[in-house]
C-alpha cells in the first residue's frame, strides 16, 4: 500500500499532530519492527532448503518464509478464497490492528463483515510481499549463509516474484483456484500479474488505481526516494542493522516526497491551504511554518518507525521493473490472450500517479484479448490514496462486481 | 405542448421494451455482442437471458455502469465517440447502438466503427421524420419534445437527430448493407414491410436496422 498502514487514520490524525521542531527528531526505535521481521505475530508459512523460491534475478531463495493473515472460513470445496494484495509499504494486517503501529487494519473499508470483500462469505488471505519487512523474507531477514541480515545481498525482487511467493502459499493452503484477487496500486500490479501468470487459478480480478507498467515519472519519484535513503550516512551501504545505525532521516525524506504523489493538489489545498501551523505569521526560519510541512514531517517520522529502509529500496524497485507487455513481445493484449478471468478495473479521476489512462490501457488490452472486463472511473479529488479511503462509488462498483462473480461461481 | 409518449413502449406481458424485443429477435443465440450506450444493462440482460449471448457494454454514466456491474455485466465506463476506436476489427458478432446514435458527436464515424468492430451492427433510433415531429416544426414552428425525449433544444443530449430516409442514405454512404429494417408505429408495433419508405418515414415512430459491412 502506498499510504501508511491505516493511511486514512493518519490523515485524520493530522489534527492531533504537531511536528514543528526545527529539525525532525526521531524517537529511539522500538524493538517491535525487528521482531516482526524474524517472528511475525501473524501466521507464517515456512519453506525449507528443498523448496526454494525461484526469483527473476536468477536466484533460488531458500529457506524462505511468507507471513500472512486470514479472515473468514474456507468453504468445503475451497471456492471462496479471496487474495488481497497490499501496496508498496502495506502488510498482511489488512483487517486487524497492526502489531507495530497499533492502528486499525489498512483496508477495513473494503474488507470485513458486510464489506464488499465480505469476510462472512469469503475466506480472505493477505500476505506480506517478498522483500517486505513484516515477516516475509526480505533484506532485513537473517541470511543463513552469514548469520547477518541480508541487506543488499538480498536478490532484487520483482512483482512476478511476489506473486510466485503468494502462489506457493496458496498451494500450501490447498487452494487450487482463487475466487478473486484484489489490490490497489502495487497490489493492483500483483492482481494483473496473477491473471497473467496463473490465468486458470484466478476466477475474478479487481485491480484498482494501478497500471500494467510503471511510468518513467513514477520510476523517477522512486529513484529520488532511494537516493534519499542511500545518501543518509547512517545507511552504511545498507549494513545499518549490523552496524547498529538507522537511516531514519533518509527514509523519512523518501516518504515525504512519495506521500505528495499519493495526494492531489485539490486535496492538499483543501486540507492545508497555506495555513500556518500554530502560529499567526511566518517565523523567518526553516521551521515547519506551514501545516503541510508539519503534516509531511509527521508522515516521514511515523513511517520510519514501522518500515525497513532496505525493504523500501527493494519494493520500489519491484514496481519500477514492472512491465507486463515487455514480457509478451510488447503487447499487453497478448499477455491476456485467452484469459478466462473476469476483470473489473477501477481508477480515480484525481489520481495522477496512476492516472485513468493507465487503467484504460489495461481495459483496451483486455478488450483486444476478448476478456470479460468492466471499468469504472470513480470521481474523487483525493488522488491516488482514494482507493484506501471512504469512496462509496468504489465500494458500490466492487460490491456489484464481487457479488455477481460470486453468483457465477456458485458461492452463497 | 408535449407530444404523447412514444418511447419506450413496453410489452405488457413481459415488461420488456418493444424495441429491445425487436433487437433481441435479430441476434443469433450464443453470439458475442457489444452494446454501445447500454444504460443500466436492460437490453444486455435480456440478450443474456434469452439468447445466451456473451455480452459486453459501454456506458458513459457511472450510475449505469454500477447497475450493470450489479447484474454481472462486463461494462466499461466510456464514450462511444472516443472509445470505439480502441476496439479491434471483428471483435463481436453484433454491435448494438440502441437509441444512442442521435446523442453522438460523430454519428457517421461511430457507425463506421460499429461495422468494423462487429460483423453486424444493429442500430435503433427515433425517427425525426414522423408526422408529429413535422407538425411541431412545420405547423407550430417549435422544436418537438416528447415525454421520453423531454429535453428543450438548448439542453438536449440528442444533438444529431435524423429521419429514416436520412439514415438509409448514411448507410449507403458508409457502405453498409441493410439486412433488415423495421419501423415501429406510435403503438410500438412493427409496420408492414410492403409499405413504401415514405410511409415509414412519415408514420414510423422509431426504426431498427440490422446492418452488415458490404
Amino acid at each position: 500500500m502506498l499510504v501508511d498502514a491505516a493511511g486514512a487514520e493518519q490523515y485524520r490524525l493530522f489534527e492531533r499532530t504537531n511536528v514543528s521542531a526545527e529539525s525532525m527528531s526521531f524517537a529511539p526505535l522500538a524493538s517491535e519492527p525487528r521482531s516482526q521481521v524474524d517472528d511475525p505475530s501473524s501466521l507464517v508459512m515456512r519453506f525449507g532448503a528443498d523448496e526454494p523460491l525461484m526469483m527473476d534475478a536468477g536466484i533460488a531463495l531458500a529457506p524462505w518464509q511468507i507471513a500472512y493473515q486470514t479472515y473468514g472460513t474456507l468453504n468445503a470445496d475451497k471456492s471462496n478464497a479471496v487474495l488481497i494484495c497490499h501496496a508498496l509499504t502495506g502488510d498482511q494486517h489488512v483487517a486487524n490492528d497492526n502489531p507495530v503501529t497499533g492502528k486499525p487494519g489498512w483496508w477495513l473499508t473494503m474488507v470485513g463483515p458486510g464489506r464488499p470483500v465480505d469476510t462472512d462469505r469469503f475466506f480472505v488471505i493477505c500476505a506480506n510481499v517478498i522483500g517486505g519487512c513484516m515477516g516475509t523474507t526480505g533484506p532485513a531477514s537473517i541470511n543463513p549463509a552469514t548469520g547477518q541480515p541480508y541487506a543488499l545481498d538480498f536478490p532484487v525482487v520483482t512483482v512476478p516474484d511476489m506473486v510466485r511467493a503468494q502462489a506457493a502459499l496458496i498451494d500450501r493452503l490447498g487452494i487450487e483456484k482463487l475466487f478473486c484477487v484484489v489490490g490497489g496500486s502495487m497490489g493492483g500490479m500483483q492482481v494483473l500479474q496473477w491473471a497473467v501468470s496463473y490465468p486458470d487459478r484466478v476466477f475474478s480480478a479487481l485491480p484498482i488505481a494501478t497500471a500494467a507498467r510503471h511510468s518513467a515519472q513514477n520510476i523517477a519519484f522512486h529513484e529520488v526516494g532511494r537516493q534519499a535513503v542511500m545518501a543518509d550516512p547512517e545507511w552504511r551501504g545498507g549494513r545499518y542493522l549490523t552496524e547498529g545505525t538507522r537511516p531514519s532521516k533518509g527514509l523519512a525524506v523518501a516518504r515525504m516526497g512519495a506521500h505528495i504523489t499519493y495526494l492531489s493538489e485539490v486535496a492538499l489545498h483543501r486540507k492545508f491551504g497555506r495555513n500556518f501551523q500554530d502560529r499567526a505569521a511566518p517565523t523567518f526560519s526553516f521551521d515547519a511554518d506551514f501545516q503541510i510541512e508539519s503534516y509531511l514531517r509527521y508522515q516521514g517520522i511515523s513511517f520510519v518507525e514501522r518500515f525497513d529502509a532496505n525493504s523500501y529500496l527493494y519494493v520500489t524497485r519491484a514496481m519500477d521493473y514492472f512491465d507486463i507487455a515487455a514480457e509478451h513481445g510488447g503487447s499487453l493484449a497478448k499477455a491476456f490472450k485467452g484469459t478466462p478471468t473476469r476483470f473489473c478495473v477501477i481508477s480515480f479521476t484525481s489520481d495522477w500517479l496512476f492516472p485513468t489512462s493507465d487503467s484504460r490501457a489495461i481495459v483496451h488490452a483486455l478488450n483486444a484479448a476478448a476478456a470479460s472486463v468492466a471499468f469504472v472511473e470513480v470521481e474523487s479529488d483525493k488522488g491516488h490514496d482514494a482507493f484506501l479511503l471512504e469512496e462509496p462509488e468504489m465500494f458500490a462498483a466492487a460490491r456489484g462486481f464481487i457479488d455477481a462473480a460470486a453468483r457465477a461461481r456458485g458461492i452463497a | 405542448m408535449n407530444l404523447p409518449a412514444t418511447l419506450p413502449l413496453t410489452d405488457t406481458a413481459s415488461g420488456h421494451r418493444l424495441d429491445f424485443l425487436l433487437v433481441t429477435d435479430m441476434v443469433e443465440p450464443g453470439s458475442r455482442v457489444l452494446d454501445v450506450g447500454c444504460g443500466d444493462g436492460a437490453l444486455l440482460s435480456l440478450l443474456r437471458d434469452r439468447k445466451q449471448v456473451d455480452g459486453r457494454g459501454i456506458e458513459i454514466s457511472r450510475e449505469g455502469v454500477n447497475a450493470c456491474l450489479a447484474k454481472g455485466l462486463p461494462v466499461i465506463q466510456g464514450d462511444a465517440d472516443t472509445d470505439l476506436a480502441d476496439y479491434p476489427d471483428d471483435a463481436f458478432d453484433y454491435v448494438i447502438l440502441s437509441q444512442t446514435i442521435q446523442a453522438t458527436r460523430q454519428p457517421k464515424v461511430v457507425l463506421e466503427h460499429l461495422l468494423r468492430i462487429g460483423r453486424r451492427a444493429i442500430v435503433s433510433f427515433p425517427n425525426f421524420g414522423h408526422w408529429r415531429v413535422r407538425f411541431e416544426l412545420g405547423i407550430r414552428g417549435r422544436m418537438p419534445m416528447t415525454e421520453n425525449l423531454p429535453y428543450s433544444w438548448y439542453d438536449t443530449p440528442n444533438i444529431h437527430f435524423c429521419t429514416i430516409r436520412d439514415f438509409v442514405e448514411l448507410c449507403r454512404d458508409v457502405g453498409a448493407q441493410m439486412e433488415k429494417a423495421v419501423a415501429l408505429n406510435a403503438g410500438g408495433q412493427p409496420m408492414r414491410v410492403t409499405l413504401p419508405w415514405w410511409v415509414w418515414n412519415l408514420l414510423g415512430d422509431q426504426a431498427v436496422f440490422l446492418l452488415k459491412r458490404r
